[in-house]
């Protein structure tokens, strides 16, 4: 049989990659594309018509004081939630990798956060916030915890916080786990010898060659801080006073809500390209640590 | 001598106990609102409120939070809902996403090239950017939103890309390219060596990527909420979330309705909990 001809090479591709071509066209690259020219529209959702506006969108997009503070509100988030999330992974991998009785139990312990949908989450720290921190905070007299976080702005912000860090921290420990397990034993022996402290050896050793470890929990802690949405819907809706709404949440209201779509996807549209000019500065930043490590 | 190395195990021994407590507390923080959730579900509202804290409440325990939130959730119907979605989008996924990345690993073509490229780029874009075209287009133009199908699609198409990357480095680097001739030498089609040789070898990778798309599907919300408006369409993350608006007060039926939300994916976790863990982190070492 002939393999060089184009109807061979039709076929081949057809078969094996035809419906995945056609369903990842019709859900990914045309909806991107027709999103590009919903910017330029300035649509409601309902009527058959979709007039043409041009820059008017991308004009009010960046008047939209409400959604530059909701990126403001997911940059100060996700860099909190970004750092504590890796420390505390780190912190609970270098745990679970010490020879400790149990530590498998542990990790799997650990991880029992991330099998669980964000909706769920939201709403079973919504009543820890809300009723048992207020409890404990009611029987031991403590000011600061016998009124619910989630009633006042600041305390909003770090219950979301909060919650990341107790999301992620399991997930991103598996993956330091890896990155301790794939230090080798005989480099860790040859330290010791050397006379390196426990210390000098995670810092100075187990770190740096484990620069890949890092690179992969911040990308992913970072697109998954950017996108929240769920956990913010669930916990807070934004509230007290839209003091919690962040970008995604934003974008979401912007069209389903107020139905301004053109104007919705336009703030859509920014969003990933901030996301995306992060996530180029990270995989540039991370190539050049780890050939340096 | 021996005295020097007993001083050191026992200072072993002792590091090792300090880290045991500190796991313990540490794990106690993380099963917290869980624990929480639990003693709570067996108490009436009148108890919840006085003291969410204590283990039994005053007025004894109670089992009949639970049929009451799953009747007023209609728990089987989501659940039922949400088990099929899962299912049939975790199967097509892997079946189309294993073999596309079999036609482009194989075959250095331009349309391959292209459609890998394509994959690979789509993976940064966030679902925000493509929700409300697809509603647009998916209700406006077609009007096929509110069926389980429709859903299923879109699922497969968003998750397809991740999966094909997958597949690409497990063909690259556990198939050899000699066990495919062999096949063909045999008189097998490039289909028949496909699932006689290629699929079959291809066993780890199956279970990473169904595991992480299950999850994925199972908890996602956001998608299934645009797609789905319908009741008795409702999958388990969205009756938890209209539950909620609903019955916010009765705080009894609500702990009822979260656990009820939680306990399948919990049960499962108990018995593949080694596999969940492995292919969670090989699908992000990835």
């Amino acid at each position: 049989m002939k393999t060089n001809t184009m109807s061979y090479k039709c076929k081949q591709f057809l078969m094996f990659a035809g419906i995945t071509t056609v369903v990842f066209a019709a859900v990914v690259i045309v909806p991107f594309i027709y999103g590009l020219y919903l910017t330029f529209t300035s649509w409601d959702g309902v009527s058959k018509t979709k007039p043409f506006v041009g820059i008017a969108n991308y004009i009010t997009t960046f008047q939209d004081s409400a959604f530059w503070a909701a990126m403001g509100r997911t940059f100060f988030y996700a860099i909190f939630a970004v750092i504590l999330v890796n420390v505390v992974a780190f912190i609970l991998a270098y745990l679970v990798t010490r020879g400790v009785k149990g530590q498998n139990f542990f990790r799997a312990g650990f991880f029992v956060p991330n099998l669980i949908g964000g909706i769920v989450l939201g709403y079973v720290w919504k009543f820890v916030f809300n009723r048992a921190f207020v409890a404990i905070g009611n029987a031991l007299s403590v000011g600061f915890l016998s009124t619910s976080w989630l009633a006042t702005t600041g305390g909003a912000m770090l219950c979301l916080i909060i919650v990341a860090v107790w999301q992620y921290a399991g997930y991103m420990m598996l993956i330091y786990v890896a990155g301790f397990m794939s230090v080798s034993n005989d480099v860790l022996e040859a330290a010791k010898i050397d006379g390196c402290t426990d210390f000098q050896t995670i810092t100075k050793i187990s770190v740096p060659l484990m620069v890949s470890s890092f690179v992969q929990c911040l990308f992913l802690t970072v697109t998954r801080c950017f996108m929240v949405y769920d956990v913010n819907l669930s916990l807070t809706n934004g509230e007290p006073f839209n003091s919690s709404v962040m970008a995604a949440m934003h974008v979401y209201n912007q069209a389903f809500t107020y139905k301004n779509y053109g104007t919705g996807q336009a703030e859509a549209l920014v969003l990933f390209i901030v996301c995306a000019i992060i996530g180029l500065l990270q995989v540039y930043v991370g190539k050049k640590a780890e050939v340096s490590a | 001598m021996d005295n020097k190395s007993e001083k050191a195990a026992r200072n072993k021994k002792i590091r090792h106990a300090l880290m045991l407590i500190l796991l313990a507390i540490l794990l106690f923080c993380f099963v917290f609102p869980f624990i929480l959730v639990i003693i709570n579900v067996f108490k009436v509202k009148a108890d919840i409120t006085t003291n969410p804290l204590a283990l039994i409440g005053a007025h004894g325990f109670t089992l009949e939070n639970f049929p009451k939130a799953m009747e007023k959730m209609n728990f089987w119907r989501a659940f039922g809902n949400s088990l099929c979605i899962t299912v049939f989008a975790t199967v097509f996924t892997l079946l189309l996403s294993s073999m596309t990345a079999f036609v482009i690993v194989r075959n250095n073509w331009k349309a391959t090239a292209l459609l890998f490229a394509l994959m690979i780029a789509s993976m940064v874009i966030p679902f925000q950017v493509l929700m409300i075209p697809l509603v647009s287009l998916y209700g406006g133009f077609l009007g096929i939103l509110n069926h389980r199908a429709t859903l299923i699609f879109m699922h497969v198409g968003f998750s397809v890309s991740m999966a094909t990357f997958m597949f690409h480095g497990a063909i690259n680097t556990n198939v050899p390219v000699s066990l495919e001739e062999a096949a063909t030498i045999d008189g097998c089609s490039r289909w028949q060596t496909y699932w006689k040789v290629v699929f079959p070898l291809l066993r780890p990778t199956i279970a990473t990527v169904a595991i992480i798309d299950a999850m994925a599907f199972w908890n996602d919300y956001l998608l299934p909420s645009l797609v789905l408006a319908k009741k008795e369409l409702y999958t388990i993350p969205i009756a938890t979330q209209t539950f909620y608006g609903t019955f916010s007060t009765d705080i009894g039926l609500i702990m009822a309705a979260l656990l009820l939300a939680m306990l399948p994916i919990l049960i499962l976790y108990l018995f593949l909990q080694r596999y969940i863990v492995e292919g969670v982190t090989a699908g992000a070492v990835k």
